[in-house]
């Protein structure tokens, strides 16, 4: 299943391991696929393994791209 | 929720539907492979935001519908092995075999167990020393490195009870294959997200490259499947065709490579069978020659009865994007979500399940045949 929810790191540990919030929760999860983690990261979660990190500059850029054509079909309308 | 509410904003999404419904091009099929895909589709009513001309067809990402009978057959002949313990994610637990499910295995005494991820059976089997435990593996490649890192772990710690039933699968393999059955004309591709996030880009190349056909991976909330539409009828206009990353805050063109690396030294590719699909060639994974004796079927003498099929499920049409499901003759008629008659109305991610649950039907009575009782 494609389901993988996006969460913040808030806890590195060893062995692979990390703690994330979701939405006020917090539960443990493996990191075995993202090696560099740091405090404040955005992970992806999929049955128990963090696997891959978001990009929030990315994300911030495909925000922006959007208010703007967002701001320009207002203007048309 | 962060990442996920931004992209759910009305004044984006009311601006691409906008942009989208101005399509003054031909009509256009496009397909969303995922299941997951899919289900937000239906739940986000997508396709009342799609002028006429721009249609949408679903696709065989569903892993749990396109596990064969034979395999889950397999499973359930496991779990009925006392010395046995099945674990297996939720979904797969209603999916009907030939002659049963592992509910209804469960049910009759067999100790099956529904898990959310592969180390959660490494658990049971750390747990439980006197029993065998069989991790039924379905997924493709978002969930098959997390397989493969149980099976690592186990041999790491040296557990002689754990075993893999693999039935993990790829998804470019399945595109190919539709694209060669030409039964369905297919003008773009909605990738799925988050395999991509483990495969990255250079594996769907091939569908611009040879076929002519414009892929855009796509993420999962409304405003990331407009702006995949968008992008795709752009390509299709300007007779661009090439693979694009919509869901570009996830996917990087180069995948995960770590997960990727695990996937290599942990799986070899070979033919399997999708259920309604047929072989496709190397689309399944099984394990490497070196963890083989982690491998269920090396391990267990496996017996089932011949698979049977019921003629008038139209599952396999419904996959190939051949058939929408209120044309199978089953559809809300013998088969519903509570009385899943094939795969594709089980899974929570399956495109009868979906249909069945969210799009507005007309009925003689008004009356929705699961609330009737039928």
């Amino acid at each position: 299943m494609c389901l993988a929810i996006p969460a913040k790191v808030v806890r590195i540990m060893d062995g692979d391991v990390a703690q994330v919030e979701i939405g006020g929760i917090t539960r443990q999860v493996l990191t075995t696929f993202v090696p560099e983690l740091t405090i404040g990261d955005y992970v992806l979660l999929h049955a128990g393994f963090a696997i891959q990190t978001i990009d929030e500059a990315d994300a911030q850029e495909t925000l922006e791209l959007l208010t703007i054509m967002a701001q320009e079909w207002e203007g048309d309308a | 929720m962060r990442f996920i509410d931004e992209f759910r904003q009305p004044s984006f999404a009311k601006a691409l539907a906008g942009k989208i419904q101005k399509w003054a091009g031909p009509p256009v099929n496009l397909m969303e492979v995922c299941g997951t895909h899919t289900v937000s589709i239906f739940r986000n009513g997508i396709r009342d935001l799609l002028p006429p001309q721009v249609g949408l067809l679903s696709g065989p990402g569903c892993p749990v519908c396109v596990t064969p009978d034979r395999e889950i057959d397999k499973a359930i002949a496991l779990a009925k092995d006392p010395k046995v313990i099945i674990s297996t994610f939720g979904d797969m637990m209603k999916v009907p075999g030939s002659y049963s499910s592992l509910n209804e295995a469960k049910a009759e005494g067999a100790d099956v167990r529904v898990v959310y991820s592969a180390m959660d059976s490494l658990e049971i089997a750390r747990d439980n020393p006197g029993k065998d435990i069989v991790f039924f593996g379905v997924g493709f490649e978002t969930t098959a490195p997390t397989t493969a890192a149980s099976v690592l772990e186990a041999k790491r710690l040296g557990l002689k009870n754990y075993f893999l039933l693999s039935v993990h699968k790829l998804v470019p393999p399945a595109m190919k294959v539709l694209l060669e059955a030409k039964e369905v004309r297919i003008d773009g591709f909605i990738c799925p997200g988050h395999v991509s996030t483990i495969i990255g880009s250079h594996p769907y190349e091939f569908i611009p490259r040879d076929y002519g056909i414009p892929c855009v991976i796509a993420g999962f909330e409304p405003v990331d499947i407009l702006q995949s539409i968008d992008m795709l009828l752009e390509m299709y206009s300007g007779a661009k065709a090439e693979v694009a990353i919509q869901y570009s805050r996830a996917v990087r063109s180069a995948g995960n490579l770590s997960a990727l690396n695990i996937m290599s030294r942990s799986f070899q590719v070979s033919a399997v069978e999708w259920r309604g699909i047929g072989t496709i060639p190397e689309s399944g994974l099984k394990l490497a020659k070196e963890l083989e004796s982690f491998t269920a079927e090396k391990h267990f003498q496996i017996r089932t009865k011949p698979p049977r099929k019921i003629p008038e499920c139209r599952c396999g049409d419904v996959l190939r994007g051949v058939c929408t499901p209120p044309e199978c003759s089953l559809f809300d008629t013998g088969c519903n979500p509570e009385h899943p008659i094939g795969p594709c109305m089980v899974s929570s991610e399956g495109t009868c399940s979906a249909w069945f649950l969210y799009s507005s039907r007309e009925r003689e009575d008004g009356i929705l045949s699961m609330e009737a009782g039928r």
